[in-house]
């Protein structure tokens, strides 16, 4: 048996039975990893000694039947823009290379405590700006269904390690379509909960009103296991909520008969591909066979989201990389004045996708143009977020596709920035309405890349789109086939 | 034109970014492409349309002012690029 394909809930089953222990399952992940990963590079660092001290851990509470949460002994894998005590945090950044952070993220602490093994970080687009993580400054994530793809991005080394059985689970960040955009190029389940709803607190903060943490993951079930175990408020986050957190494994059996399912008429126009439309239009008659009333809706502003998102995200990320300054950590460039410093450390530090964002953030922000670019944007933002809440009045759930097309070849967008940018036009939306949304397989293309489909909840109702995604998995395979083989 | 190589340098400059006249020359062809894509918004009358902002009901209420000094200062430290002793040292500041 190949412990490192196995799903959280059925390895956690295997380790609380005594049928396996944690040191076995992460010498299994890590032994598929030297197999891969030189092909894949999914891994920014490596924790092997670390992984296998937790373990050991986890073994003995598993013993002793000290506890019996379902992250206990599960080896996982986490995007490097999530602060980990003692373990190297670099963003995929040159600006962040060496830098070793002084605590855990909240949701580290979080996984840390429920005896998750944290295998390593996961390489991302630099401070998870971009599409398909080419934009690292380390090197770029293959896609482990075809190697000349991209896994998608900014979370393509979580998707990646996920697909491949590097990890059995893993954690990402989601501003504009970060983690279920690389988990339907990689052909894996990627939950952005609600704003508000998991911590950000030790995130490498991008785009504030927008980053959220999410779980990605081999099945449903899985993803809502993780989600239970990081959601809820934390002090240290002003913007995490107040509100229970639902047990949602134990809600995902419900039935989806009378539930009411939207489709956006905009989300199926042309740019669309036909393989994809006919993936998610098969999946929306699986969900009528069910008893789910489909019904066309419309979300009249949604071929304006890709312009107000590019402009309020880059704003605010020029606000939050202004503290890379090279002071208090970081490299520091040696110039003539402190100006220069700054400039220079910033310019040597920065990729040219990071640069340009700052610029034009600080071009939406700047005296003459704030009112006509980041004032307007957020006026357009409203008429985004009024749309939706249009639409979930008479709708439990919305389903479109995840992206308009499968991965793209490595290469092919990363010269035209624009290009790139729409790549996300079916994500970015539900990130400035603040909604939660699940990407889950749906299908395969006739080169063999997975398709995703994606489900877009109401405020706080991550349960009935895990119900769904979990419904629509029981009737299908997609979520269980493996990419082909890579050669050890 | 919707961006100019001179606001770029202005822009630069706010930014705290030093760019090459090769990343300057990129940068205005492409933030005008991008700004040009942006100009769809003002197809939209926004006039009574308050800016987003989300929903604070749900915030928590404030929390003590309690000091909570870090643990291990030789940490925080240890990311310096220059320091002396418990000190981070910086450039200067003043002529």
């Amino acid at each position: 048996m190949n412990l490192a394909a196995l799903t959280l809930h059925v390895a956690g089953e295997k380790l609380r039975a005594g049928e396996i222990t944690s040191t076995e399952l992460t010498e299994a992940v890590f032994q598929r990893i030297a197999a891969s990963d030189e092909q894949i590079h999914a891994y920014l660092t490596l924790d092997r000694e670390g992984a296998l001290d937790q373990a050991r851990r986890a073994d003995a509470r598993l013993r002793a039947k000290d506890g019996d949460a379902p992250l206990l002994g599960i080896p996982m894998a986490l995007k490097d823009n999530f602060l980990t005590q003692g373990l190297r945090t670099t963003a995929a950044s040159k600006i962040l290379g060496d830098f070793i952070p002084t605590f855990d993220a909240t949701t580290v602490q979080k996984i840390r405590a429920a005896g998750a093994v944290i295998v390593g970080k996961t390489n991302l687009d630099e401070f998870a700006m971009g599409s398909s993580a080419e934009n690292s400054a380390f090197f770029p994530t293959r896609n482990p269904w075809n190697l000349e793809r991209i896994p998608g991005g900014s979370s393509g080394g979580s998707a990646a390690a996920v697909a491949a059985d590097q990890a059995i689970a893993a954690l990402g960040t989601d501003t504009g379509g970060s983690i279920r955009q690389p988990a339907a190029c990689c052909g894996i389940v990627g939950l952005k909960p609600t704003y508000g709803r998991v911590s950000r607190y030790g995130i490498i903060a991008f785009a504030s009103s927008m980053d959220q943490v999410g779980p990605m993951a081999k099945d449903v079930r899985d993803a809502a296991l993780v989600l239970e175990a990081i959601a809820g408020q934390d002090p240290a986050d002003s913007t995490s909520v107040k509100r229970s957190v639902p047990r949602y494994s134990a809600e995902l059996s419900r039935e989806v008969k009378g539930l009411r399912v939207g489709i956006p008429k905009e989300y199926f126009v042309s740019g669309l591909q036909a393989e994809v439309e006919q993936a998610v239009r098969r999946a929306i008659r699986e969900l009528e066979n069910s008893g789910a009333l489909i019904e066309e809706i419309s979300l009249p502003h949604t071929g304006y989201a890709v312009a107000v998102y590019y402009i309020v995200a880059t704003a605010e990320a020029s606000s939050n990389l202004a503290r890379y300054d090279g002071m208090r950590y970081g490299g520091r460039a040696s110039a003539r004045d402190l100006t220069e410093t700054y400039r220079v450390t910033r310019d040597e530090g920065f990729g040219a996708e990071v640069k340009r964002r700052i610029m034009l953030g600080t071009y939406a922000l700047s005296a003459g143009y704030y009112d006509a670019y980041y004032l307007k944007a957020q006026r357009v933002r409203t008429l985004i977020k009024r749309d939706f809440d249009e639409a979930f009045k008479h709708c439990d759930v919305i389903v479109t596709p995840t992206t308009a097309t499968t991965a793209f070849k490595i290469g092919e967008k990363i010269q035209d920035p624009l290009q790139m940018y729409l790549s996300d036009i079916y994500t970015i939306s539900i990130n400035l309405a603040g909604l939660p949304a699940l990407s889950l397989p749906c299908g395969f293309d006739s080169g063999g890349m997975p398709i995703g489909m994606q489900l877009i909840g109401k405020h706080f109702d991550e349960t009935t789109i895990l119900r769904v995604g979990h419904h629509y998995e029981q009737a299908t395979e997609w979520h269980k086939k493996k990419p082909p083989a890579i050669k050890n | 034109m919707k961006i100019t190589a001179e606001e770029i340098d202005g822009i630069a400059v706010l930014a705290r970014l030093r760019l090459t006249a090769e990343e300057k020359s990129q940068l205005v062809r492409q933030l005008d492409n991008i700004l040009e894509y942006m100009d769809k918004l003002n197809q939209l009358d926004t006039a009574q349309v308050e800016p987003f902002s989300h929903r604070v009901d749900t915030m928590p209420a404030l929390r003590e002012d309690a000091v909570t000094n870090h643990p291990d200062p030789e940490a925080l430290l240890a990311n310096a690029p220059d320091r002396d002793g418990t000190f981070f040292k910086v450039p200067k500041i003043i002529e």
